[in-house]
């Protein structure tokens, strides 16, 4: 070992833990997904406390976290949803670097709020890449989750500084997701309309990085439209009048009606509610 | 001929634009969707990516739009002094699949309903030459026009679970390839051995949208002797002569 490649090992996975960069802009043409952190909030705002470039790669957690152990020291930091994170079983602080000593545990315990952790770390994860990104994603990473006995590797070139910054009260989330009208937002008529955008929905138990659906259904006579483009954040309505909002590894074309537009901000957002959550819509424009 | 099409922008987030057309799967509505998005590629910086469905054009800018008018004023003038997409320069490419019964397993149920043998119906499929109209539902995925309409079939009412990588399938007026396992509808009837979505940068896809596929039949020897070193295989094309 020369001392520059630092390692973790993931000694439990928790449910879902994946590696999540930016994604991979500008390669749907071919049918691949964005992908990248599903709160891309709180995935830059563990790296700029770090120092890090927002480009570099956290690993994003849901639910119910993992227990790494630290083969090197590094610096860390935790933001996102509330997960109480643990080094050697001491509560730590979110959102502001924490030092790491070689055969240190990082382990997680009760969701207090929000859905999806995320654990930047100076130099950030250097994870296998595919098509220039280190995001996990099913037919494009031959990883598309972190498992147990797995082994990270980081980077630990660049300077250590302890930068002493604590971000307070800085959240992501909410539930009034702000939205523009959707291409085929004028094939609903005015109840419709007025429903989607006064009614407090809830999320269903069918809520991935793929897509959130939610649970009431709408009145709907609208058909199919021919296959078009779809971005994350697209609300398609489905036959049977379900709202499906389409998150960061969703398909790139879809043959629902796309009626609203998630703004980014709100993506984020929808990415920290879990099932039985409410949330409402509001027009932007 | 110069047809003239209805075209309507509309602001689809901060950072791009959507351009619809009437809504239908035609060739002429294809082959303007194409020339604009070359037009568009060759006239217009700070563009992160244009891709393109059946009747639609998703434009992509590397920033977000500051002014939405002066955007789509620039679009519609390079709409209107587009060249038309030059149809000999696209390529046909020979693709082989093997319709062995080992694969084509919801063959017989196609064949029993449109009253056709199995082997005019791998026939009628790979005589057809398919043109690539886009990209989309899995990496790697061709939407496929022009099936024969003896063999239009409908998508099963429940999808399979699990529908091996490189099945042939027919749905609905639709054929095509799966590029990777996944759950899917349609109706498989065979096999191709090759890939459709390659790991490295420099050719994600060797197909782009516009080419045309010619499907090829192989044995199920010849389906294992190439798959055995798919990453290896050679797509050949012909240059279009028709």
């Amino acid at each position: 070992m020369n001392g520059r490649q630092s390692m973790i090992e993931i000694l439990k996975p928790g449910l879902f833990s994946t590696i999540q960069d930016k994604g991979r802009v500008g390669l749907q043409s071919y049918g691949i997904p964005h992908s990248g952190s599903m709160d891309s909030f709180s995935s830059d705002l563990g790296n700029k406390i770090l120092g890090n470039n927002v480009e570099n790669a956290v690993m994003e957690i849901t639910m119910i976290g993992p227990v790494l152990e630290f083969k090197t020291s590094s610096i860390i930091c935790i933001t996102g949803a509330d997960l109480s994170p643990f080094i050697n079983n001491v509560n730590v602080l979110m959102n502001t670097s924490l030092v790491v000593k070689k055969n240190d545990v990082l382990s997680f315990g009760r969701l207090i709020d929000g859905l999806r952790s995320y654990i930047a770390i100076s130099g950030g994860f250097k994870t296998e890449k595919a098509y220039n990104s280190r995001s996990m994603c099913k037919n494009v990473t031959k990883a598309v989750r972190l498992n147990k006995n797995d082994i990270l590797k980081f980077d630990k070139s660049v300077t250590l500084s302890d930068s002493e910054l604590l971000v307070k009260n800085i959240k992501s989330f909410g539930n009034v997701l702000s939205v523009y009208k959707g291409p085929e937002f004028f094939m609903l008529n005015s109840y419709q309309q007025n429903y989607i955008m006064s009614h407090e929905f809830s999320i269903s138990n069918s809520y991935n990085r793929m897509a959130v659906q939610l649970k009431d259904l709408i009145v709907n006579e609208l058909v199919s439209i021919i296959t078009s483009p779809v971005i994350p954040g697209t609300v398609q309505l489905t036959p049977n009048g379900t709202l499906i909002i389409l998150m960061r590894d969703c398909q790139t074309t879809g043959g629902y009606p796309r009626i609203l537009q998630l703004e980014e901000k709100s993506i984020n957002s929808v990415s920290q509610l879990k099932k039985n959550s409410k949330l409402n819509f509001k027009l932007k424009i | 001929m110069n047809k003239n099409f209805f075209i309507n922008y509309f602001q689809f987030n901060s950072s791009s634009i959507l351009i619809s057309w009437e809504n239908s799967i035609e060739n002429d509505i294809i082959f303007d969707v194409l020339s604009f998005k070359n037009a568009i590629n060759n006239n217009i910086k700070q563009i992160l990516e244009v891709r393109n469905a059946y009747s639609s054009l998703l434009v992509t800018y590397k920033y977000s739009i500051d002014n939405i008018y002066s955007e789509i004023k620039t679009l519609k003038q390079v709409y209107l002094n587009k060249i038309k997409i030059n149809l000999v320069e696209r390529k046909t490419w020979r693709i082989p699949v093997c319709y062995d019964k080992f694969f084509s397993k919801d063959l017989d149920n196609i064949s029993t309903s449109l009253n056709l043998s199995r082997n005019q119906i791998i026939k009628l499929h790979h005589e057809n030459k398919y043109m690539v109209c886009f990209l989309g539902f899995l990496p790697g995925f061709l939407y496929l026009s022009n099936l024969n309409k003896k063999l239009y079939f409908p998508r099963k009412s429940v999808p399979d679970l699990s529908v091996a990588k490189g099945s042939v399938g027919i749905g609905g007026s639709q054929t095509g390839v799966y590029p990777s396992d996944s759950p899917g509808g349609w109706n498989i009837i065979g096999n191709s051995p090759v890939n459709f979505i390659n790991t490295s940068t420099d050719e994600i896809s060797f197909a782009q949208p516009g080419d045309l596929i010619k499907f090829y039949p192989i044995t199920l020897e010849e389906h294992q002797v190439i798959l055995k070193e798919s990453n290896k295989f050679k797509f050949e094309w012909e240059a279009i002569n028709d």
